[in-house]
């Protein structure tokens, strides 16, 4: 740790902060300890490279001159209204769940930036007591590398290109993408946007990006549509209407998956009971039922049934 | 904040926020300020330290920020003064605001979370407060599997708050067998968009965790729950499926339309075949959940080891083949 130049900073941020105005670079080389004593050469490289920094964090330096002419040297300022965190005031209940949100984050640099929101509103005089409510875990895993970048290019609105495998069969693509939400279904991570190779709004799951994402154009580039239409682009991930009615013959005792979503069922006395399960896509259905064995018999449609006995067959031949 | 920061600068970001907090809570800890600001004791001395000499431009005498080092010394206490102008916190940043923003909505998603009204508050104030920052907050979603499991979450929450036995239905699908057990509340959890019930079981005598769309009927008992000493909540940052080293190993080639199982599940080792598809190495604790894998696998998935689990697979799937040619109670 470098006491010398965390003094610098912090005595620079507290004289643009509570000067009147702009303050002129050499009045700044006077009053902040550190800059004095360098060749004006190197006090201009570290007085940019402070500027820098203090940015980075998020510290709004302004740049001006009130000088009509221009003709006077650049000034800095930090206006106060910019800088400080407005006043919040929250419940304790409301405190409660934001302590609670900073537990959400299974992912190191949001965790980290959870924290650092956390630290910043218990500065501001906000309680986060969580004690209440030390039985509940939520739980926000990200494991794919695509996740950081993708949340950066949403965040800054930047083109990005990366290359994807969109099925497990087929050969990986080269894309380009205006990124428009990152978005988690169920424990799994999708990002939705604009695909220019498509000229066409498209999901990608993050898992199946491989190798690197890198941008393709300048932060800011291009416009994200409304919420609804996002929405709209991610419709896929909703579960599919289920339009169609199989009869499925199950075993007492068994097929729990399938009873509790059935419309109906009928109890029978030879052991066996007969249910109306609705679904969608009929392979999805016949994959499902024969993973049940010998427990669950396809009764309807014929196609279900046909295809139950072909995916057996299958493991069967498979293993000859 | 996401490149690399300098150590003067990630202590400038923490000086920030712990001059407004030692400002608001005068006589504040040193112990107490290292916990609440994840770091060393000694490093927040060297905070300090650097307070000591930071002040009004100048630093003329009486523009210092005073920093009581006497008491910070003799009763680790802090007390700091003489820096009004740095009262309050430096505003969110925008991953800040939106991490913060996401974390709160996906509390909202999560029956049995919290009350809804509270979240959506806070939800409401700090996006007010964050401005601009907080901008961005539709660019990232959480969907939860929540509705469907609404009302078993509100039941696990009452439990959990009166401290009280629950007794579920629970459905094993990898035995697909609905089970009753009699469970002493820990916690709720989210974790891979699913909630879940920690407990202790009082038959299996262990801590078990309950997939909340699994649970087929749950009631409270009027008994109060009695959580062993020795129960210890899992550690769910590895995620739900954590396989133990004692589970069989088994191995499995999936054609490239079984590519998924490696996707799915955690693997042991997955390699590339030549056929575009993976050889993939399983620790499995049932067999019974195996055997269903490769039966919904249909042929794009084959038992290459232990052998004799492979034949207990071939003989189910000629049974399910026999009971689905000539279905009972047919013809």
């Amino acid at each position: 740790m470098n006491q010398a130049k965390s003094e610098r900073l912090m005595n620079l941020v507290i004289c643009l902060l509570v000067s009147r105005g702009y303050v002129p670079k050499s009045r700044i080389r006077q009053v902040v300890g550190g800059y004095g004593e360098q060749s004006p050469e190197a006090f201009e490289r570290m007085f940019e490279r402070d500027k820098e920094e203090l940015r980075e964090l998020g510290i709004p330096i302004e740049t001006g001159s009130f000088d009509p002419f221009g003709d006077e040297e650049p000034g800095y300022r930090i206006r106060r209204q910019d800088f400080e965190l407005p006043e919040i005031s929250l419940e304790p209940d409301e405190a409660a769940v934001i302590g609670l949100a900073a537990r959400v984050w299974q992912h190191a640099s949001l965790a980290e930036a959870t924290s650092r929101a956390v630290l910043k509103l218990r500065a501001a005089g906000v309680e986060t007591d969580t004690s209440a409510l030390a039985a509940i875990e939520p739980r926000l895993a990200v494991e794919e590398p695509a996740f950081w970048p993708m949340w950066e290019a949403v965040r800054d609105r930047t083109p990005v290109t990366f290359s994807y495998r969109k099925n497990p069969t087929g050969r990986a693509m080269q894309r380009i993408l205006q990124p428009w939400s990152v978005l988690s279904w169920h424990g799994r991570w999708y990002v939705v946007g604009h695909d220019l190779n498509r000229d066409s709004p498209r999901m990608f799951r993050l898992s199946r990006i491989v190798g690197d994402v890198t941008p393709a154009g300048e932060p800011g580039s291009y416009d994200v549509p409304t919420a609804e239409q996002v929405r709209e682009a991610a419709g896929a991930l909703a579960p599919a209407r289920q339009t169609a009615s199989a009869r499925i013959r199950v075993r007492q005792g068994s097929g729990y998956g399938l009873r509790r979503r059935a419309t109906g069922i009928r109890r029978s006395s030879d052991g066996w009971d007969e249910l109306s399960v609705p679904y969608s896509d009929g392979g999805v259905l016949a994959e499902e039922l024969a993973g049940y064995g010998g427990d669950v018999v396809a009764v309807e449609p014929e196609d279900v049934r046909k295809r139950v006995i072909e995916r057996l067959r299958a493991v069967v031949e498979a293993a000859a | 904040m996401t490149q690399r920061t300098s150590g003067a600068q990630q202590q400038v970001a923490r000086l920030l926020s712990l001059l407004p907090y030692l400002l608001s809570h005068p006589n504040a800890r040193v112990s107490d300020v290292a916990e609440l600001f994840g770091v060393s004791e000694r490093q927040i001395m060297r905070d300090l330290n650097v307070l000591w000499f930071s002040g009004l431009p100048g630093l003329a005498m009486g523009d210092y920020i005073e920093v009581d080092m006497d008491a910070v010394e003799g009763d680790g206490v802090i007390s700091v003064s003489n820096a009004d102008y740095l009262a309050r916190p430096l505003k969110l940043g925008t991953d800040e605001a939106l991490a913060l923003v996401v974390a709160l909505r996906t509390l909202a998603a999560m029956p049995g979370s919290y009350d809804r009204g509270a979240i959506d508050r806070a939800i409401a104030k700090l996006e007010q407060a964050a401005g601009s920052a907080a901008e961005r907050a539709t660019a990232v979603r959480v969907e939860v599997d929540g509705d469907s499991v609404a009302e078993v979450a509100a039941v696990v929450r009452r439990a959990l708050d009166e401290k009280r036995r629950l007794h579920l239905s629970y459905w094993v699908p990898g035995r697909d067998e609905t089970t009753e057990r009699d469970v002493d509340p820990m916690r709720l959890a989210l974790a891979d968009g699913r909630l879940y019930l920690e407990g202790w079981c009082r038959r299996a005598e262990a801590e078990r965790l309950f997939r909340l769309d699994r649970v087929a009927a749950i009631s409270i008992l009027d008994v109060p729950a009695s959580v062993p000493p020795q129960a210890r909540a899992r550690d769910l940052s590895a995620g739900i499926f954590q396989p133990s080293p004692d589970d069989e190993l088994v191995t499995l080639a999936v054609t490239p339309a079984g590519r998924w199982v490696a996707e799915y599940y955690p693997c042991e080792s997955v390699t590339e075949n030549d056929d575009g598809g993976l050889t993939i190495q399983l620790r499995v604790a049932d067999r019974r959940w195996l055997r269903r894998l490769v039966l919904r696998l249909g042929g794009t998935g084959r038992m290459v080891a232990p052998a004799d689990l492979a034949v207990e697979v071939v003989a189910e799937a000629k049974a399910a083949l026999a009971v689905n040619e000539s279905p009972p109670g047919l013809g």
